[in-house]
């Protein structure tokens, strides 16, 4: 395996207990990171000077349900469902100064479906936090205001999580099928 | 006797030509009201510019108040977010009214057989032409604007409201 770079050396030197795994697939560097050190991690990352990730590219989620959530190619399992890890939301940052781009997963259990919010370092987090929110039902702590972004209110449920029934509509006038 | 026959034969000449003059104004000043969401919207302006020029046939004038418009186009898929909207917009529309779902996504939702999308407007209100197609071609779009045009002139005409 190629040796780390710069980005995920850095990280596991600073951040020992928090890093759970890092990859590198063709140039693409991958960090999982715990939750509760997300915020810290990503301030990191922006801040530090030979990194400067300034830019929030993407944030998203996954839903493992029923699979043991895994970061491919190298198959790094990054929790089992017997722990409960049911989501991962997926950060990707970009280096505005030194082009290069970083992603970083954070579990998250199915009980307490809760990751901090970036929105205090990148207010463009915002809209995305409730997305994820409105699609997969993943709360984020300290967000400003978060409602759903794209579904009306009265919808019931997270549509993009694996156990919303395919057929179930929610018409809000004409025939309820 | 004679003479009360001529007169009955003058009143049914004298509406029937009324019609059709009316019909044939109406169809040829359709002004229309694009409700347009996706996709779609792009060939609805690929017909109205000028290459297909839907001013060619009458229709060339689009309204963007509800109240000023004959012939509501609803071009692109319809969410139930917008559903409502949709719906308070054809209320507000003044009679006589038409309306044309453009694209399969109005038709019937097309693939979007989704949470989020309705299958087919006329789940909602009343469509008098369906035109196909994802997005339907140009071609298509004129095809329908003339059928519509054939049924507006061949409806009865309401003159006024009641009549
Ligand atoms: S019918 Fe096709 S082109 Fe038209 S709005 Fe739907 S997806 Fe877009």
């Amino acid at each position: 395996m190629a040796p780390d770079s710069l980005t995920l050396r850095k990280l596991k030197e600073r951040f020992p207990g928090s890093v759970l795994a890092v990859h590198s697939y063709r140039g693409d560097d991958t960090a999982v990171v715990k939750g509760e050190d997300l915020v810290s991690v990503a301030r990191f990352l922006k801040e530090d000077p030979e990194l400067q990730y300034n830019f929030l590219m993407d944030l998203t989620a996954v839903d493992y349900l029923g699979q043991e959530p895994f970061d491919s190619p190298q198959r790094v399992v990054l929790g089992s469902a017997q722990e409960g890890i049911r989501f991962e939301v997926v950060y990707h940052f970009y280096s505005l100064p030194l082009n290069q781009r970083v992603r970083i997963k954070v579990p998250v259990p199915e009980s307490d479906p809760t990751v901090d919010s970036v929105t205090g370092l990148w207010a463009g987090a915002n809209w995305f936090e409730r997305e994820v929110w409105d699609m997969f039902g993943i709360r984020f702590k300290g967000h400003p205001d978060l409602r759903r972004i794209l579904l009306y209110d009265g919808f019931e449920g997270h549509p993009l999580q694996k156990d919303y029934p395919l057929r179930k509509r929610q018409p809000r006038i004409g025939p309820q099928v | 006797m004679a003479v009360k026959a001529t007169v009955t034969f003058g009143n049914q000449f004298f509406t029937s030509r009324l019609e059709k003059v009316v019909g044939w104004a109406r169809k040829y000043s359709i002004f229309q009201y694009p409700f347009v969401t996706a996709c779609c919207g792009m060939e609805y302006m690929a017909v109205a510019a000028g290459h297909y020029d839907m001013d060619r046939f009458g229709a060339g004038l689009p309204r963007f108040s509800p109240r000023q418009s004959d012939v509501l186009f609803v071009v692109g898929t319809i969410s139930h977010k917008i559903a409502p909207v949709l719906k308070t917009t054809y209320d507000q529309m003044c009679e006589p009214k038409w309306v044309v779902a453009f694209g399969v996504c109005t038709c019937t939702g097309g693939f979007y057989d989704d949470y989020a999308t309705v299958m087919g407007i006329d789940t909602i209100i009343p469509v008098h032409l369906y035109i196909p197609g994802c997005p339907p071609r140009p071609e298509t779009v004129l095809d329908g604007l003339i059928k519509l045009q054939e049924r507006i002139q061949n409806e009865r005409q309401e003159l006024f409201h009641g009549s």
